[in-house]
């Protein structure tokens, strides 16, 4: 099973990567932004009964390691097959 | 063989960077065509970068041999003895090509690359010192790769935890298309306890170590060996990731697996990766080696031989074991949680076989790969060179304001303060740094012994462009002049060789000469070279860098106690010059930042009087009679004077008089070698002046320390009195205004 | 007193907190790798510096996880000492031993400089023999230290008296200049509300020598083995 995590820092906390990339962006003409914000991705493939299956033990993963809750948030997706081979074919 | 590889013709060849002629000497040693894989075997070992194919003839120039060098050229690195059954191994090395393509990673893989070429010798690394060239911080451009290039080493050492101590930053257009990015490291290890590249005792198992194989950097080495044009950054891709995580487990597993006595040699995988080491190994024995290429830890899918063999994937060992004893090898590496996997044996005879599955893909004699083609081409001087020189740079005006002229070239980015740089390096761990970046040369202790190191890393390419002969020579001394000045003695010398074209015969002339030049300065000084690297084919389009020879020198304090900073200690201090009187404005930092023109004549050199002079210095800071002492370099005694004063704990001002006779501008900038500043307390003023007449060198009190300003006389004219608050912010903004 | 000094893959104050503790202070130190559980016989252990686990995921977030970390909460509860410097620091808040995190420093670079640190809280075992105000020089050496917590924390960590040192001016001001990474209010160092286990971003074991540094960072250890108060020679509250 193919999942995707999202993490990013949550809304509260400032993004100072996000805040000098915005900036970058403007210096380059892109002044039309209201906000960016930087976060990472990670992508697994899970040995699992069924999605569901697969989105609890990613959930408890990024509960465990994968995220600090005081700083960031997550969000889990459990993507369709072929899609993750597809978007790293395409990078 | 597989049916996909491309069929083995001269124009391959070619493309490979090889020549017709090169391709031929091939065949004629094979006695048949080479396969695609033998081919590339060749094109990576025969590359400018592997073979030194042009600059060979002139290295044997240098001397290498002295009686504390336990290890000098050809080896991973150079080790010089220090006593107390202790060595040290340091090499510098360029990872100029790779750094323009990608800045970070470029950065990062050469503080990789030298660390490891440092710890397969058995050594701990201890110090870091890099040695960067670029164009104008002006240019957006340029800043980005200065920014790239800063927080890759910063990244890398720091992770790997290795202390940046030193090095230095210097400025010019012609390095805007060829940036410079050359790093120096310092190792200790037992004397008896050096590791070397042999690949000794037919049947002994080889053993690949480190991190998987991918397809980065094929033909890194290749590309070493190319000139740039507008199509450089299309070439990505074969720019290596650094993961200097790995790197410190591999440091950790490697000084482990060589305490049990288990390994009989070892070599980093670098440019050329295994091909090189397969190679290498075995012919510094006598010996062969076979390989079962499918055995390497592979990361990506469906590699073919060549590129397993010709990938330069960092954070790989190549090590020979005593046979017998593969388990405690193992055991090390698993505890790391590193790959440990045997890839062959060293075999009796002088060929290298490599296998896949079974069916031999190369076999070639390891002789005809390490033995790569030398040339001894053509060289020219320059038509230009002799006009340039005439240049007299008197023929123009003198400043008015002398003090505001000071202040400019305080915040030319090549003088003024590299804190921007310093701060994002960790200069501490391992508590051995005695002395922090921003004095003459770092220093760092020997724990457990009551000795020091001190290290510094220079290189002028105004003054090589300019005289290489001399200029290359004045690199040598001002480098071990700085060191005398942190009051080591020097012991040893690396240095990093940076020019154009070997094909262009002005070049060669450039570069034969400068290694003339070198070798003098290196004799009279009593210095061996025990290692170092030539990069050629620094250019973009056509254009040059300025010849770059930067010369790093190791030194040795007795008492760690007894060292000295440039920066001035308290008022009441008497301040001498000791040396030379002799000093141009030709090819000097006044001339560039107030006229933007490099011509003119350097000063002359006395090799006698500089051995002398920084010999007079050693014996002062050992004695514990200077208060600082600061060498004399870009922008003469009067920038020279405002570092002493501006660079201390606290600024203390001073008041100078230096004689009449010459105009002011040649007086306070003007640029000389064998010149060092020095501040003395009133007590040990007789037991200075005894041991100066001891030294039988020229040296005058020129003034003494106090006061909020720096005033300076030349002869009866006031020529600067300037408030230090205002000398050390234009020292302090010159640099980090362009990057903020 | 017997110290261990935890080694993860990836730590590089490990050697030079073992140099200070047996060649300056002459006490019993040993390594300690992070696989291990067991610190029975061991009065504190250093959690020191360096980039565990290459801090690819988060600053200590691996080695906040591994077995010598999980075995902390029992040997503080058995009274034990726990010091945790620069990824130390990082690692005992991912861990949950300390509160609040270290996240990227505001300038986006790293930072190696000399910094100092005024002393807020005297009633822990590391700064007894200080003064409160008393103004200590320590180099910092992260890219990571910048200091955070909620509103809701930090006032429990005021209440609680568990801010230990704040970034400063050689004088002792609390300023934003003197501010080397963005931490919120200017926090270089928390402890733990009985003051057993304390963090800080500063490396003492760089300051504990004249010769390199200076000897601030001599002043906790002191203050720990109790040589601070005893012998009278040094500062008293």
């Amino acid at each position: 099973m193919k999942v995707r995590v999202l993490i990013r820092l949550r809304s509260s906390i400032l993004d100072v990567q996000g805040s000098a990339v915005k900036r970058a962006l403007g210096g380059l003409g892109f002044d039309d932004l209201d906000d960016l914000r930087v976060g990472k991705m990670i992508e697994l493939e899970v040995r699992a009964a069924s999605p569901e299956a697969a989105r609890g033990r990613v959930d408890e993963m990024c509960r465990k390691l994968l995220a600090n809750p005081l700083l960031e948030d997550y969000t889990v997706e459990v993507l369709p097959a072929g899609d993750l081979a597809q978007a790293r074919a395409g990078r | 063989m597989t049916g996909a590889e491309p069929k083995v013709t001269v124009d391959l060849a070619r493309a490979l960077g090889l020549t017709g002629e090169e391709y031929d000497r091939i065949v004629k040693r094979l006695g048949r065509e080479p396969s695609y894989t033998e081919l590339g075997l060749f094109s990576a070992l025969w590359s400018e970068h592997c073979a030194y194919k042009h600059s060979r003839v002139f290295l044997r120039r240098l001397p290498q041999t002295g009686p504390r060098v336990l290890q000098g050229p050809g080896e991973n690195a150079g080790a010089v003895d220090i006593g107390d059954g202790w060595a040290v191994v340091f090499k510098i090395e360029s990872h100029n090509h790779p750094s323009f393509i990608e800045p970070f990673q470029g950065a990062a893989t050469g503080v990789g690359g030298i660390l490891r070429d440092i710890f397969t010798m058995g050594a701990r690394p201890i110090a870091i010192l890099d040695s960067l060239r670029f164009g104008d911080p002006d240019d957006p451009k340029t800043r980005k790769l200065i920014e790239g290039v800063v927080s890759g080493i910063s990244w890398y050492g720091n992770c790997f935890g290795c202390p940046t101590v030193g090095g230095e930053m210097a400025f010019a257009p012609e390095y805007a298309g060829n940036p410079l990015v050359n790093v120096l490291c310092v190792g200790l290890v037992r004397a008896d306890e050096i590791f070397r590249a042999r690949a000794a005792g037919v049947g002994n198992p080889v053993f690949y170590v480190g991190n998987k194989t991918g397809r980065d950097g094929i033909h890194g080495a290749t590309m070493a060996s190319a000139t740039f044009d507008e199509h450089a950054e299309e070439r990505r891709p074969t720019v290596q990731v650094g993961d200097p995580f790995t790197e410190k487990l591999l440091l950790e597993a490697c000084l482990e697996a060589m305490r049990t006595g288990a390994i009989v040699g070892i070599q980093d995988m670098g440019a050329a990766g295994l091909a090189c080491c397969t190679s290498e190994m075995p012919a510094r024995s006598g010996t062969g080696m076979e390989v079962e290429i499918s055995r390497v830890p592979q990361r990506e899918w469906g590699m073919t031989p060549y590129e397993i063999l010709l990938s330069e994937s960092q954070e790989r060992m190549l090590l020979v074991a005593a046979r017998g004893r593969e388990e405690e090898i193992r055991r090390v590496f698993a505890k790391w949680e590193l790959d440990a996997v045997q890839i062959g044996q060293v075999t009796e005879a002088d060929e290298l076989v490599v296998r896949e599955r079974d069916e031999v893909v190369a076999r070639v004699p390891v002789a005809a790969l390490a033995d790569g083609p030398r040339y001894e081409k053509p060289t020219t001087e320059p038509a230009d060179l002799a006009g340039l020189r005439a240049f007299d740079p008197l023929s123009l005006a003198e400043p008015r304001d002398l003090g505001a002229t000071l202040a400019t070239l305080l915040g030319a980015p090549t003088i003024a303060s590299k804190e921007w740089t310093f701060r994002q390096y960790d200069q501490q761990v391992g508590i051995n740094t005695l002395v922090l970046p921003g004095s003459d040369a770092a220093v760092l202790r020997v724990k457990g012994t009551r000795r020091a190191l001190a290290v510094k890393t220079d290189g002028n390419g105004r003054q090589v462009f300019l005289d290489p002969r001399r200029g290359a020579a004045m690199a040598v001394c001002e480098a071990a002049r700085n060191v005398s000045c942190a009051g080591g003695r020097p012991i040893g010398v690396t240095d990093c060789l940076n020019f154009g074209s070997p094909e262009r015969p002005e070049i060669l002339w450039q570069f034969a000469e400068a290694i003339d030049g070198i070798a003098e300065a290196c004799r009279h000084l009593d210095l061996p070279v025990v290692g170092g690297n030539v990069s050629f084919y620094n250019e973009t389009s056509g254009q040059a860098v300025l010849p770059t020879p930067v010369i790093g020198v190791v030194g040795l304090l007795e008492d760690a106690a007894r060292h000295s900073t440039q920066g001035f200690k308290a008022a009441g201090h008497r301040v001498a010059l000791l040396g030379g009187e002799a000093v141009s404005l030709g090819g000097s930092e006044y001339l560039w930042t107030l006229h933007r023109r490099l011509a003119g004549a350097l000063a002359p050199l006395d090799l006698e009087l500089e051995r002398r002079v920084q010999a007079a210095v050693q014996n002062a800071v050992e004695a514990g009679l200077v208060a600082s002492a600061h060498d004399c370099a870009e922008g003469g005694i009067a920038v020279a004077l405002a570092e002493c004063c501006v660079t201390g704990r606290q600024r203390v001002g001073a008041q100078i008089a230096l004689p009449g006779g010459i105009r002011g501008d040649l007086a306070l900038f003007g640029e000389g070698p064998s010149r060092i500043v020095v501040s003395v307390e009133p007590a040990r003023v007789r037991a200075f002046e005894a041991l100066m007449a001891e030294s039988a060198i020229p040296w005058r009190w020129i003034g003494a320390t106090g006061g909020e300003r720096l005033r300076m006389a030349v002869g009866e004219a006031d020529a600067i009195d300037a408030p230090l608050e205002r000398l050390e912010s234009a020292w302090r903004s010159g640099f980090e205004r362009h990057m903020a | 007193m017997r110290f261990a000094v935890v080694v993860f893959p990836g730590t590089w104050s490990d050697c030079d907190f073992h140099y200070v503790i047996s060649e300056v202070l002459h006490q019993p130190v040993k390594y300690v790798w992070h696989r291990e559980r067991s610190l029975d016989d061991v009065d504190c252990v250093i959690l020191p510096g360096g980039f565990s686990y290459g801090d690819y995921l988060r600053a200590g977030a691996v080695a906040g996880r591994s077995p010598v970390v999980e075995s902390l909460g029992g040997f503080v509860e058995r009274g034990g000492y726990v010091l945790g410097s620069c990824n130390g620091f990082q690692i005992l808040c991912e861990a949950g031993l300390l509160p609040g995190a270290l996240m990227r420093n505001e300038c986006l670079q790293y930072r190696c400089q000399s910094t100092h640190l005024v002393v807020e809280q005297v009633e822990t075992p590391f700064t007894r023999g200080l003064r409160r105000g008393q103004v200590l020089t320590m180099p910092i050496s992260h890219g990571e230290g910048k200091y955070h917590a909620d509103p809701e924390t930090l006032a429990l960590l005021r209440k609680r008296n568990q801010i230990v040192f704040r970034y400063a001016t050689a004088e002792g001001a609390v300023t934003r200049a003197a501010n080397p990474n963005g931490s919120v209010e200017n926090i270089a160092g928390v402890a733990s509300p009985e003051g057993t286990v304390l963090g800080l971003m500063p490396h003492p074991e760089r300051a504990a020598e004249a010769a390199i540094g200076g000897t601030d960072g001599l002043l906790l250890f002191q203050s720990l083995l109790g040589t601070l108060v005893e012998d009278g020679s040094f500062l008293k509250r």
